[in-house]
């Protein structure tokens, strides 16, 4: 019996390569993605530059209130009286406040600076990222207003459910040390 | 007039991109009078990166643990805590991404596409668990995988699966695994992670319909064992097979087994094999013969499954944006559909010619002839594989566990009396 256990059967001797042989796989394959792998995480954002604003970043998005909001780069605002991002068109005609308002939610607040000019500041809870007032202020106004993915709310899914859905392939992965791909003064 | 209404956002788009072309503002910004302070715009950092690393030392101290607890303690109870806690770690407190059976297309796709690099964390999700295979059996589906414990805690009354049906329903994982893997490689999207049914539970929101599909498999599981990690599973297959030929194994008891039978019940999943006779000689040249036929049908059911699959190209290829772009075109070109869709106004205002498009579209229509080709293979020599196994004789004395369909999960231990004598004795010991 002892001496039978010291001799490897032609079965063992197979599995023991087999074994062997997966083992240097593994490590090959390891090696491969060593190489080709990149050492920080990636998380996904929006190049504001290619988004068309379509609304699928509200709907689409893995979570009940999406990770999408809509941001407001000051250097780029106008601080127009009229803002057609914060006012439905033809908003100068109606005098009924709070209707006046582009956004479904109120999330844009729009206060008085100086004659003539009014900030607008993006209230984040309130924002659905449904990106009515970006297609506003991209179309007539400076395009200070877009959207990015808030990464204290998303999820970073491997496959994001809104890059599937969006329609421009404005969704890219880019290193999680630098989560923002914000408009500026240079590219505006 | 909708085309109208679109030609005129085309064009809008396009005077932006002028505009940005030029960099200028259409309404300059103010110079303030008064001491207004400019805002500056909050951009709250990830928190994934923090736990990036943390996720790999828990993945690598989990399954260290599972094998321990598995292999050397023989405890289930104790597995079964390591599950829950997994479950709790890596389902719903991470969200369940990212997962090593997800990580399977990240892996693919940084091998075809060279502008996508793999995080190392991700390369990591998808090794660890194989190399522990290799050595110590499937513990990462035992007590890591959080799919697997969802499962696992619904199980309340197993019915076991006919070993046919088991197996005939399993080439299923084999085609989603090799779906998955064309669609990563061609760049089409994530199938596995589209279609994972049970993450929306981790994070109490999602698609209705994957929603309804991950009740359905819960609903099933209630019965039996594990429906999703059998049946569906791409990374189990992957698993299944690496844990053939894995360093050490669960054993029912690693004393000697006196054919009770008592363990058989015990396996909610039809892992344990019973001792097999020797087949008789009439039996056995049947089998002979059969055998012989079926390796010599392999090849040619290679080649049919793999004509077969680069024939599905129009399907399959639709998975990829491009190619969905193309068609949505041509059909606007014909003029069949009246409307246009946001992905075709986007191409018509980026100004490419039709005929790049579809170029483009047509290059990657042929790589799903070739995947094509190669997912019908590869499942032709499942099935092949699969006929062929059941005219194979394997000798077996005692009732054991199946190396490629047993999970870890420890369940048969006690069944087994020999295992409770051997635990009594050692508890004497202790005293």
């Amino acid at each position: 019996m002892a001496e039978s256990k010291d001799i490897i059967t032609r079965r063992q001797l197979l599995k023991n390569g087999c074994c062997g042989g997966c083992l240097a796989g593994l490590g090959a394959l390891g090696g491969l993605l060593a190489a080709k792998s990149r050492p920080g995480d990636t998380v996904w954002q929006i190049d504001p530059y290619k988004c068309i604003a379509c609304g699928n970043c509200e709907t689409y998005c893995v979570l009940e209130e999406s990770a999408v909001k809509c941001v407001q780069v000051y250097e780029l605002c106008g601080y127009c009286d009229y803002c057609p991002g914060f006012h439905e068109p033809g908003a100068t005609a109606l005098d009924t406040g709070a209707e006046n308002e582009l956004c479904p939610t109120g999330a844009i607040k729009r206060k008085f600076v100086e004659e003539p000019y009014f900030d607008y500041t993006i209230d984040e809870p309130l924002c659905i990222g449904c990106a009515k007032c970006v297609k506003g202020c991209a179309a007539f106004g400076n395009g200070s207003l877009f959207l990015q993915v808030r990464h204290d709310r998303c999820l970073n899914c491997n496959e994001c459910s809104i890059a599937a859905a969006c329609p421009s392939g404005a969704f890219k992965r880019v290193p999680a040390d630098k989560p923002y791909l914000l408009k500026n003064v240079e590219n505006a | 007039m909708k085309r109208f209404a679109h030609t005129v956002i085309a064009i809008a788009v396009l005077l932006n991109l002028c505009a940005a072309a030029s960099a200028e503002l259409l309404f300059p910004p103010p110079e303030f009078e008064s001491d207004y302070v400019m805002p500056t715009t909050t951009t709250p950092h990830p928190h994934q990166d923090v736990y990036e690393y943390v996720d790999v030392a828990v993945l690598f101290i989990a399954l260290s643990l599972a094998s321990y607890l598995v292999l050397k303690k023989r405890s289930r109870r104790a597995t079964f805590v390591l599950m829950i806690l997994s479950l709790i770690y890596f389902g719903f407190w991470r969200k369940g991404c990212v997962c090593p059976i997800g990580a399977i297309q990240n892996v693919v796709l940084s091998i075809f596409d060279s502008t996508y690099a793999v995080p190392i964390t991700v390369s990591l999700f998808f090794l660890l668990p194989l190399a522990f295979t290799l050595f110590f059996g499937r513990v990462f589906c035992a007590a890591v995988c959080p799919l697997g414990a969802i499962q696992d805690l619904v199980l309340l009354h197993p019915v076991s699966v006919p070993y046919w049906l088991a197996a005939g329903l399993r080439a299923l994982a084999y085609l989603y695994l090799a779906l998955a893997v064309l669609f990563a490689a061609t760049g089409s999207g994530f199938l596995i992670c589209r279609y994972d049914p049970f993450v929306a539970f981790f994070r109490f929101s999602g698609n209705v319909n994957i929603l309804i599909i991950g009740v359905c498999f819960l609903l099933v599981g209630l019965f039996i064992g594990r429906p999703y990690c059998r049946f569906f599973c791409p990374y189990g297959v992957i698993l299944r097979q690496v844990s053939r030929l894995s360093k050490w194994r669960v054993t029912i008891t690693p004393d000697e087994c006196i054919q009770c039978r008592l363990c058989e019940d015990a396996c909610p999943f039809g892992a344990i094999r019973s001792p097999a006779v020797e087949w008789p000689a009439v039996e056995y040249a049947k089998a002979k013969k059969r055998l012989a036929f079926l390796i010599l049908l392999l090849p040619v059911l290679i080649v049919l499954c793999g004509w077969g699959g680069s024939r599905l190209k129009n399907v399959t290829s639709r998975m990829h944006s491009t190619v969905r772009l193309a068609e949505r075109i041509y059909l606007e070109e014909a003029g069949e559909v009246e409307d246009i869709t946001d992905p075709s106004t986007v191409f018509r205002a980026t100004g490419e010619t039709i005929e790049s498009l579809y170029e483009r579209a047509s290059i990657i229509r042929n790589k799903f002839i070739l995947g094509g080709w190669l997912l019908g293979g590869f499942m032709g020599l499942v099935i092949g594989v699969k006929l062929a196994a059941v005219s194979v004789w394997r000798k077996r004395t005692d009732y054991e566990a199946d190396r490629a369909g047993c999970i870890a999960c420890g369940r048969c231990f006690k069944y087994c009396p020999r295992e409770q004598l051997r635990l009594s004795k050692t508890k004497q010991e202790v005293c």
